[in-house]
């Protein structure tokens, strides 16, 4: 455990019915840090980040992020010290225009009789225009969110991420259903991304991960199997067996 | 200046809706009392009765729209908040009656002198005050919304499952209400009422003054309610609606934005009781029955969801036809409630302001993807 650690988990263990979805899981991002997680179906990788945002409590282990102690906070809590999260399956405010998406997400006050007396600033303006312009939706600002095609919903998503100013991004498969080319630009836009935050990406699609050219992680059972370089960990015979092998 | 700056907040439905309103709130009245009976002008007495009494439901469809067509819950109890608005009015005007009542008892109200009580119990006191009776028209509905949504909204009691407790909540009360020693007047409720701030409650002019008060109300809660759901917190309360985690993972407190809204609409379902409840001339427990709450929502649905303006138009119309039809064809009604229920969930999503809508090409949601209408259910 280095001096930068942002996010640490040690020995967190959840089960639900007596199935082990987590298993005495030990992982460390460190700031500014891009990660991989990688597995097959069942792993835990999205149990992981539901520990990690408050969803789901485990049942053991500590997980730390900076000096706070996560496993004692709500989601609302975890969210408002820096943690966004991007849900498996693309989720946005359908009803609303992509603009009034990013200003929904833009870090602010969150009280209700802050929202009620809310006026956006010239500045504030420029940022969701810098938004609009990094995640490659300007055209579509006015457009109702749910009549964006799945690829520009999952960017709109991480857009929403990017608004709450957070310290460490979880993103749960960013480029699922998504064309080559806009894989590639997701890639580029995530490694962007990780100039200024941590970044932890789960995914299943190897070229993309390739592409992002960082640490990954093996999740299998609810625990670490390997983690390296891709290259290493793809010649690893135990990762080639349970999971890369099938 | 101020149409300017309201203009945009309320749209233009909106726009036309309270004019509409302004028109029949003054129009009614007036030829009411000012035209001869004879008149092709004039509005008789009772229509002006019948009317205050649809622009109360209407306020009752507006505060449901508010929290289902906005913020997703879908309550089955706000006839409750109404009834508990209804009876502080009607504890007002029991007080009035003073030793005017069939036992002529100064001190306590008839139903009380029936069953042999000596003292007035100590939650009547205060009733005797105008200002008292308005502070408990919004407080009453306004407090048990705020510890019933305290706990429910905080255990994440979400869908279907708080549409049941509402209704149990609701149920309860009609039994509680029920009950003589409970002290609001058992079975028959509280009835014989005399006057409103020494004007009686029979006499023409305050009538037509309860009217014009109820269309006033109306009117206003739809200001207020554009204001909200236009502001930020309008825009959260949808999303709420719509992907309820995601706004939680942005790091709103879900709890707190739908505890607020829920309030701010128990409190207008109150009003819309009080201002009922003179005109109708009675309140009883039979206003806390379920099927009153779920009528409302009904109106709602009709009207279309999601408004404003569509709920409260959705009250009126189905209203107006149940009193023509419970006259003409007694036995049809519920038939035809259930089948409008059927016609508006399978042919009208959007219900009548979704026709409108389409049909004057007004530039409302109708951009909107179809995935909304499945996401809040």
């Amino acid at each position: 455990m280095t001096a930068e650690t942002l996010l640490y988990l040690e020995g967190v263990s959840v089960s639900f019915d007596g199935f082990k979805a987590l298993n005495n899981l030990n992982l460390d991002v460190g700031t500014n840090e891009m990660r991989a997680i990688i597995g097959p179906n069942g792993a835990g990788k999205t149990t992981m980040m539901d520990v990690i945002t408050g969803k789901t409590k485990p049942d053991e282990g500590r997980v730390s992020f900076r000096e706070n102690a996560l496993t004692s906070m709500d989601e609302v809590a975890i969210a408002e010290i820096g943690i966004g999260r991007k849900f498996q399956k693309p989720t946005v405010f359908e009803s609303h225009t992509v603009w009034d998406n990013l200003e929904l997400a833009m870090k602010a006050k969150r009280s209700t009789f802050a929202s009620l007396h809310w006026k956006l600033t010239a500045g504030q303006r420029d940022t969701i225009q810098n938004t609009l312009e990094r995640i490659s939706l300007v055209p579509s600002s006015q457009n109702f969110a749910g009549n964006l095609s799945h690829g520009q919903k999952q960017w709109l998503e991480i857009g929403m991420l990017l608004m709450q100013e957070p310290e460490l991004l979880l993103v749960d498969e960013p480029v699922a259903g998504m064309t080559d080319a806009e894989t590639e630009k997701t890639a580029a836009l995530l490694r962007d991304i990780a100039k200024t935050s941590a970044v932890v990406v789960v995914e299943h699609d190897m070229d993309f991960i390739r592409a992002l050219d960082v640490r990954v992680t093996v999740l299998h059972e609810g625990s670490v199997l390997a983690e390296g370089r891709l290259d290493a960990v793809q010649n690893n015979q135990r990762v080639i067996d349970v999971y890369l092998g099938r | 200046m101020i149409t300017k700056s309201l203009m945009p907040s309320l749209g233009r439905a909106g726009f036309i809706f309270l004019a509409v309103l302004a028109v029949v709130g003054i129009a009614v009245p007036t030829s009411n009392l000012f035209t001869s009976t004879d008149s092709f002008m004039h509005v008789p007495d009772y229509a002006v009765t019948l009317g205050g009494k649809y622009l109360c439901y209407a306020l009752l469809a507006l505060s449901v729209d508010l929290v289902w067509g906005y913020c997703g819950i879908l309550s089955l109890g706000h006839g409750a908040f109404f009834a508990l608005g209804g009876y502080a009015m009607g504890m007002y005007m029991m007080r009035q009656i003073g030793a005017r009542g069939v036992y002529g008892n100064a001190e306590l109200p008839d139903f009380m002198v029936f069953l042999n009580w000596k003292v007035l119990p100590w939650y009547w006191h205060g009733f005797e005050y105008f200002p008292f009776a308005v502070l408990m028209i919004v407080l009453a509905p306004g407090i048990l919304a705020f510890v019933f949504g305290w706990f429910a909204f905080r255990s994440r009691v979400t869908g279907v499952y708080l549409s049941i407790i509402t209704q149990a909540m609701t149920y309860a009360l009609l039994l509680a209400f029920f009950r003589n020693d409970m002290g609001f007047g058992g079975n028959n409720g509280l009835t014989d009422f005399k006057d409103i701030l020494g004007f009686s409650v029979q006499a023409a002019g305050t009538r037509a003054t309860l009217f014009m008060l109820s269309a006033l109300a109306l009117a206003l809660c739809f200001i207020v309610a554009r204001a909200i759901v236009n502001s930020k917190f309008g825009k959260i309360i949808i999303g709420i609606r719509d992907a309820e985690s995601r706004t939680r993972f942005l790091g709103y407190r879900v709890e707190h934005y739908k505890l607020f809204i829920f309030v701010i609409s128990a409190i207008m379902a109150g009003v819309a009781g009080a201002l009922y409840v003179p005109q109708v001339g009675i309140i009883n427990p039979s206003e806390f029955a379920p099927s009153n709450s779920i009528e409302a929502v009904i109106w709602t649905a009709f009207g279309g969801r999601g408004t404003l303006w569509g709920a409260a138009l959705g009250a009126i119309v189905i209203n107006a036809v149940k009193s023509y039809l419970t006259g003409a064809l007694p036995n049809a009604w519920l038939f035809v409630l259930g089948g409008l229920a059927v016609v508006v969930t399978i042919y009208m999503p959007k219900g009548l302001a979704g026709f409108f809508a389409g049909w004057s090409r007004l530039p409302t949601k109708s951009k909107l993807p179809s995935s909304l209408a499945e996401a809040a259910e």
